[in-house]
């Protein structure tokens, strides 16, 4: 049973790593437009020309 | 003299020479819409971001400093069939936007926490029944405390700030208790875990935290979003003016940049965006948005117009008075001031459940505890168990019960047409028991109409329409607007105040007054029949013709009303305009009550007397001189082409050019209550079969998470149901 000592941290270290991913999707704007998104998932439309459908820039984001 | 538009007010500089606006956009609502505006703004070159927010109705905009005029976009956006505002975001939806985001990062570790500390307390609970080494259950629930503790001193903010903040002004609001239940099961399996015990209650402490969050969370969505349609509506009424900024140049700035002593022109057929007095020009107003009279009133220099009222033949130069000194928006403000006071008094179903809930649930723990030790339990023990009663007390359920119901019929009633304006108006509207409505603009649409057009020939229709082209007059763009005309005649001169002429054929035409076309006599016969027309006539060569034209009843008013009245509501018209012209809508919508000729101040007037008899009145109107009336209703509605000050007051907006709104508002909201009510129900029956159990000392940690996941999930299937309303054929 020590294998736990090893285990339990390490299980806790992935679910950490799923924490900060939530935390800079947050920070990153992707929680900003959830009806939008839902739609642009199901899009036929490829890449927007230009744009590269590419999220708000920070100095906006915080802004608003 | 060509008019240059003055956006700069509105962009933000982004220092990387990057330049950013955002628009609110009218009529977004699907995915094709929102590629076909991506695509469409990122193919001007040098835009290096165009991206819509459905949820919001916006678009952002950037691009490189200098390149382009922001006005293109409006333009572009006009070209693909949408309707663009610019968008000034205001400190408060900036301050919402922030808290949205910080309960979403509280949620998110929270939410991590009890996962991690589920994982660690299922071995617990399954090996307290089984081999378990004392050992091993130490380790884990010392790893459980140290996930624990620091997540909850994080994602417990909101509760321990809002207690603390109670606290220290001698109140007691829901934070108390839950703030007070956190802390000491926290502290309390910390004590636990040090004497080797069975049971900690790390999970149940940090999943209670979760629950609350979503619900916070979801309360807090609510407020923004109203917050971001109050913006959009704000954005596009977003009034803007004519100034002269040089003797003969003139640029279209936000009314906002205008000041006391500047001067603007009022064109033919544009709405007065400031206070002011004539000094140039003479003209006819329509002044029914401000005093609900339909009849147009002249104006020469040295007369007093107020913003909201619609030029219609002249232009006019106006110098702009300082808002405050218009004595009649004074007036109006004044008493919207009071009324709105008078309304903050009313407490939300869910404040007044916890006003009750707090004093019973630290009784409830405070008799456990003396209770036990009568009984001669050791003060360990009895401690331990007056911390488990306010563990399962604890209101998860009742914090999820009523914003679920709300975030649920507030997408409902988006659909059907209807924004909502202030959070607690689903509440409001469901206890409404009584109906006022407003006629101009409200009853009837604010569109003028052509009401005798099957009076006259097609082809004579047709031809009025493209001349009606040529002039700015409201009445012949309604005109133009009915026959459906598309191609202008060529070589139309207007002359003003009388009417527009042309040739067609070889033949002189000719649109305008009665008198213009000699075409009198027609005139009098339609105005004998319906009093309250506006007649346009048309002359071609030697035949004479006479359209009626007057602002048309709603479409499906007449069923709206009675589908009020089937629902028990009375309904009832106040209205500023004459007599006659009230007299005819109430007859033709069978409304028995109605009062014609009232003022702002008698419309409150008669809300307080229906107050006094006890009665919820809902004021569905349009006008500034609704606006006070609308503040001092149980709960107000307004057209979305209301004035300014009347939308900002009302709480609810509607869309579209039929009333089912307001049938969509009352039966969402009924549901919606119900729902609330019973959620609290079930909340509170969950947890008085839960406490007995604790009370007597047989709760463990599995028990606890058992009854507060279980009344959650309850709760929040049961909000789902108000998605539906049972279909009656309005």
């Amino acid at each position: 049973m020590e294998v736990i000592a090893f285990l339990v941290p390490l299980a806790l270290l992935l679910g950490l790593f799923g924490l900060l991913g939530f935390l800079w999707s947050l920070k990153n704007g992707q929680y900003d437009d959830l009806e939008g998104a839902a739609w642009r998932a199901i899009s036929d439309d490829d890449e927007i020309p230009t744009t590269e459908g590419r999220e708000p820039s920070a100095a906006h984001r915080h802004g608003v | 003299m060509q008019a240059t538009r003055d956006f700069s007010h509105y962009v933000k500089h982004l220092g990387s020479g990057l330049a950013h606006i955002d628009l609110a956009v009218e009529g977004v609502s699907c995915a094709g819409c929102m590629s076909k505006i991506e695509r469409g703004l990122s193919a001007i070159p040098d835009v290096t971001l165009a991206r819509v927010n459905l949820t919001d109705r916006r678009v952002a905009l950037e691009w490189k400093e200098g390149a382009l005029d922001p006005a293109r976009f409006i333009d572009r956006l006009a070209e693909l069939g949408y309707k663009a505002y610019p968008f000034e975001t205001v400190s408060a939806e900036a301050a919402e936007v922030e808290n949205s985001r910080f309960l979403l990062r509280c949620l998110g570790v929270a939410a991590f926490a009890t996962m991690n500390v589920m994982m660690l307390s299922i071995p617990v609970w399954s090996g307290n029944v089984s081999d378990m080494l004392p050992e091993q259950r130490d380790f884990f629930h010392w790893m459980s405390a140290l996930i624990a503790l620091p997540a909850a001193a994080y994602a417990g903010q909101p509760f321990f700030r809002s207690a603390f903040n109670a606290l220290r002004t001698g109140n007691v609001n829901m934070d108390v208790p839950i703030s007070i239940g956190v802390i000491l099961a926290l502290a309390m399996s910390i004590v636990e875990t040090i004497g080797h015990a069975e049971h900690a209650y790390f999970d149940a402490a940090i999943m209670l935290l979760t629950f609350l969050l979503v619900g916070r969370y979801l309360d807090q969505n609510m407020r923004r979003r109203t917050r971001a349609v109050a913006g959009n509506l704000a954005a596009l009424k977003a009034e803007t003016a004519t100034k002269f900024v040089g003797p003969d140049e003139i640029s279209v700035v936000p009314a906002a940049a205008i000041k006391a002593g500047d001067m603007v022109l009022l064109r033919p057929g544009e709405r007065c965006a400031v206070d002011g007095t004539v000094i140039e020009g003479r003209s006819e107003i329509d002044q029914s948005l401000i005093t609900g009279e339909t009849r147009h009133a002249a104006v020469e220099a040295g007369s007093d117009v107020y913003a909201g009222s619609l030029n219609i033949s002249g232009a006019l130069r106006i110098r702009v008075s300082a808002a405050a000194e218009g004595t009649l928006l004074a007036d109006i403000q004044r008493l919207l001031d009071h009324a709105v006071q008078a309304r903050s008094r009313y407490v939300q179903l869910a404040d007044r459940a916890s006003r009750l809930y707090a004093p019973v649930v630290h009784a409830t723990a405070l008799l456990t505890m003396i209770g036990w030790l009568i009984a001669g339990a050791s003060l360990h023990d009895s401690i331990i168990t007056a911390i488990a009663v306010l563990i399962i007390t604890c209101p998860c359920a009742l914090g999820l019960a009523i914003p679920t119901v709300q975030t649920i019929a507030a997408g409902a009633m988006f659909r059907a047409g209807v924004l909502i304006n202030s959070g607690d108006a689903i509440e409001r509207v469901a206890e409404v028991g009584h109906v006022i409505f407003d006629k101009t603009g409200t009853l009837t649409l604010p569109e003028l109409d052509v009401v005798n057009s099957t009076a006259v020939p097609a082809d004579v229709f047709e031809l009025a329409g493209r001349l009606a082209l040529a002039s700015h007059h409201p009445v012949a763009a309604a005109l133009s607007r009915a026959a459906g005309a598309k191609s202008p005649l060529p070589g139309v001169t207007e002359e003003p105040g009388q009417g527009v002429r042309g040739s067609f054929g070889g033949e002189e035409v000719r649109l305008g007054r009665p008198s213009f076309c000699n075409a009198e006599d027609l005139a009098e016969e339609i105005l004998r029949r319906d009093p309250e027309a506006s007649v346009v006539a048309f002359a071609r060569g030697e035949q004479r013709y006479a359209f009626a034209v007057r602002q048309g009843l709603r479409p499906d008013a007449r069923e709206v009303v009675a589908a009020l009245q089937r629902r028990g509501i009375a309904v009832e018209i106040l209205s500023g305009d004459r007599e006659p012209a009230v007299r005819a809508a109430a007859e033709t919508l069978g409304i028995a009550e109605w009062r014609a000729g009232v003022t702002p101040a008698d419309k409150i007037a008669r809300i307080e007397e229906l107050k006094r008899q006890g009665v919820k009145v809902m004021m569905v109107g349009d006008g500034l001189n609704d606006a006070p009336s609308l503040a001092a209703a149980h709960v107000s509605m307004s057209p979305i082409s209301a004035a300014h000050l009347s939308q900002a007051t009302a709480d609810l907006v509607f869309l579209g050019k039929g009333l089912a709104p307001v049938i969509a508002a009352v039966d969402y909201s009924r549901k919606a209550l119900r729902l609330m009510r019973q959620n609290l129900y079930l909340a509170v029956g969950y947890n008085f079969l839960a406490v007995p159990i604790a009370i007597l000392g047989f709760v463990t940690p599995l028990i606890a998470a058992a009854a507060m996941s279980g009344s959650s999930i309850l709760v929040m299937l049961n909000a789902l149901r108000g998605r539906r309303v049972r279909q009656e054929k309005v």
